[in-house]
């Protein structure tokens, strides 16, 4: 897949709570070619604190929009700057990198996409793909509390949507591990991005049950495009490249301790 | 049009922008985004006589204007570069030098003789430098008699340019550039990574899985240009200066200092086209001084 450098155009920022703020960009021609489940490298500009681009999920393509959006959680200080760009602002972007979630073979699957936190963000993507492609996708989306719940509206407009917070502020409260649904319905395949912890705990149950699972993962990364090789994972083949083996990753290629 | 072409012990390019070891792949990495034609050499990935997997992950530190890296040169080995790799990279418009590494003076003998055998392999970089390795790599390169020896015993099998990379984690390295200019060496390029640390102090642990790895970026720039200035008067061989080379001004100002091309390393993760604008941004400055050739500014620092 070809990848480019683009400078896009910021439409909007908007903060979704305190940490999180959703941004969207479009360009003068249209969009290439993404798919569910990849990244892009951004460039932060105007602060002499961060150096290196930073690696982030596209959440979401608008076609009739001509916009992707990127959510971002801010914890240092290139995605403080980042959640600074205003409407009209320049981003500077080389995407799209790194493979795509593996489309189930059969209509009746039972899907399952699980994010906790800001990983709920390659979800909605996904999610939007898979109902396109006459899939019923369920969604588990999981925080610590009813404001880290994010983007809870479009969720619901993809299909249905189960909750839990550590505080028990909305849904069921505990893990997404814990939630309910796991005990009440069997799944054929499991997709998930979060937390590591979480996206372990979240392994361990669909191997238990012989359920297909993709993960995707965030090693810190320079490059984005297999050049630094800094991202790798041990993988049954060996140290491998999250930016371009992955980020998804079947937990079968892995060697977790779960 | 200035003329930007170079010839270095009779490797010809185009222009004095080359890639750094380990921050370019094998080149094929970077073509959705630039014509290579545009840039002087492409260096590819250290290789070494056998697969080697690497260090652990976290392999990598964001510092104040740079970054550290403990890779620890993974690669598949140069058999598997010669099969693979080879036919892949074989025809593109660059001068192709492979960057070659080991941990002992029979795995860069072997090495190297192996690709003394490949047509479109331009030269050799020798990697005597490399932080991450436990054994060998900078432990050749940190006294002038490993410098020497390894340069003596490629030069001994290896028929075409032979660049030595030179580390920076030494007391003299104008001492080992003349070390190894008589031991043969074509050119030497320099610098290596600094060796560096970094820690998180909410863990009390050190971010990288080696504890210490090599430095590079911006932060390195001013250490890398007065090395290229100190060995560029030491030595009569040519001198490759990088060391956090972002535009054109900070390659002038390594050609100004002695060196006779340049390569470009970490900027490549940022920019990925830095090296077609470095290229161009020497063009510019060449013309805008009316100078003819870039030769015409090499060592030209008025003191």
């Amino acid at each position: 897949m070809k990848k480019y450098i683009l400078d896009l155009r910021i439409t909007e920022n908007i903060w979704l709570n305190k940490t999180n703020v959703l941004i969207k960009a479009t360009h003068s021609s249209p969009l290439p070619e993404i798919l569910p489940g990849q990244f892009a490298e951004l460039r932060v500009d105007g602060t002499p604190h961060t150096f290196l681009r930073r690696p982030i999920s596209i959440n979401f393509v608008d076609r009739t929009r001509n916009e992707i959006w990127f959510l971002i959680q801010t914890v240092g200080n290139g995605t403080q700057q980042l959640a600074t760009l205003k409407k009209g602002d320049l981003l500077n972007v080389v995407f799209p990198l790194g493979n795509t979630f593996t489309l189930p073979r059969e209509k009746e699957s039972q899907i399952l996409l699980v994010g906790g936190g800001v990983g709920i963000a390659p979800m909605l993507y996904w999610g939007d793909e898979l109902k396109k492609k006459g899939f019923t996708p369920v969604f588990l989306l999981g925080g610590r509390s009813a404001e880290n719940i994010l983007e809870l509206e479009d969720f619901r407009r993809l299909g249905e949507v189960h909750i839990t917070t550590e505080d028990g502020s909305m849904g069921e409260q505990g893990y997404v591990t814990q939630h309910s649904i796991l005990q009440t319905t069997i799944f054929t395949h499991i997709y998930t991005c979060g937390p590591k912890a979480m996206m372990q705990a979240v392994a361990r149950y669909a191997q238990e049950k012989g359920t297909m699972c993709e993960v995707s993962l965030e090693n810190t990364m320079a490059c984005g495009i297999g050049a630094c090789l800094c991202c790798v994972e041990k993988t049954k083949k060996g140290n491998t490249c999250v930016c371009t083996e992955g980020p998804i990753f079947n937990i079968n290629e892995l060697i977790w301790q779960i | 049009m200035a003329d930007l072409s170079v010839n270095i012990a009779g490797l010809k390019m185009t222009n004095p922008v080359m890639t750094a070891s380990g921050t370019f792949g094998y080149g094929l990495e970077f073509q959705d985004f630039m014509d290579l034609s545009h840039i002087g050499g492409i260096i590819v990935k250290g290789t070494t006589l056998h697969h080697r997997e690497g260090n652990d992950y976290p392999r990598m530190a964001e510092t104040p204007m740079g970054m550290l890296n403990a890779v620890g040169l993974q690669n598949k080995g140069v058999h598997y570069f010669v099969n693979e790799i080879y036919p892949q990279i074989k025809n593109l418009p660059s001068q192709m030098i492979v960057n070659v590494s080991g941990s002992q003076i029979e795995d860069y003998m072997k090495t190297a003789e192996i690709i003394n055998e490949l047509e479109h392999i331009a030269a050799i970089e020798l990697n005597i430098s490399c932080p991450n390795v436990k054994q060998g790599g900078m432990a050749f390169g940190v006294t002038c008699a490993g410098a020497a020896e390894v340069t003596r015993a490629v030069r001994s099998v290896y028929r075409k340019p032979l660049i030595v990379k030179l580390s920076p984690n030494v007391t003299n390295i104008a001492e080992i550039a003349k070390a190894v200019e008589e031991a043969g060496a074509d050119s030497v390029s320099l610098i290596n990574t600094i060796l560096g640390m970094a820690i998180d102090a909410e863990k009390r642990k050190p971010i990288l899985s080696t504890i210490t790895g090599g430095l590079s970026g911006p932060a390195v720039k001013p250490i890398a240009l007065r090395m290229v200035w100190q060995v560029a008067q030491a030595v009569n061989i040519p001198v490759i200066g990088l060391g956090g080379i972002m535009t054109a001004q900070d390659a002038i100002e390594f050609l100004l200092a002695g060196a006779t091309a340049v390569q470009i390393g970490t900027a490549n993760f940022i920019d990925p086209t830095t090296c077609q604008k470095v290229a161009q941004g020497i063009n510019d400055y060449l013309e805008k001084y009316g100078y003819h050739s870039v030769s015409d500014i090499v060592g030209a620092l008025e003191i």
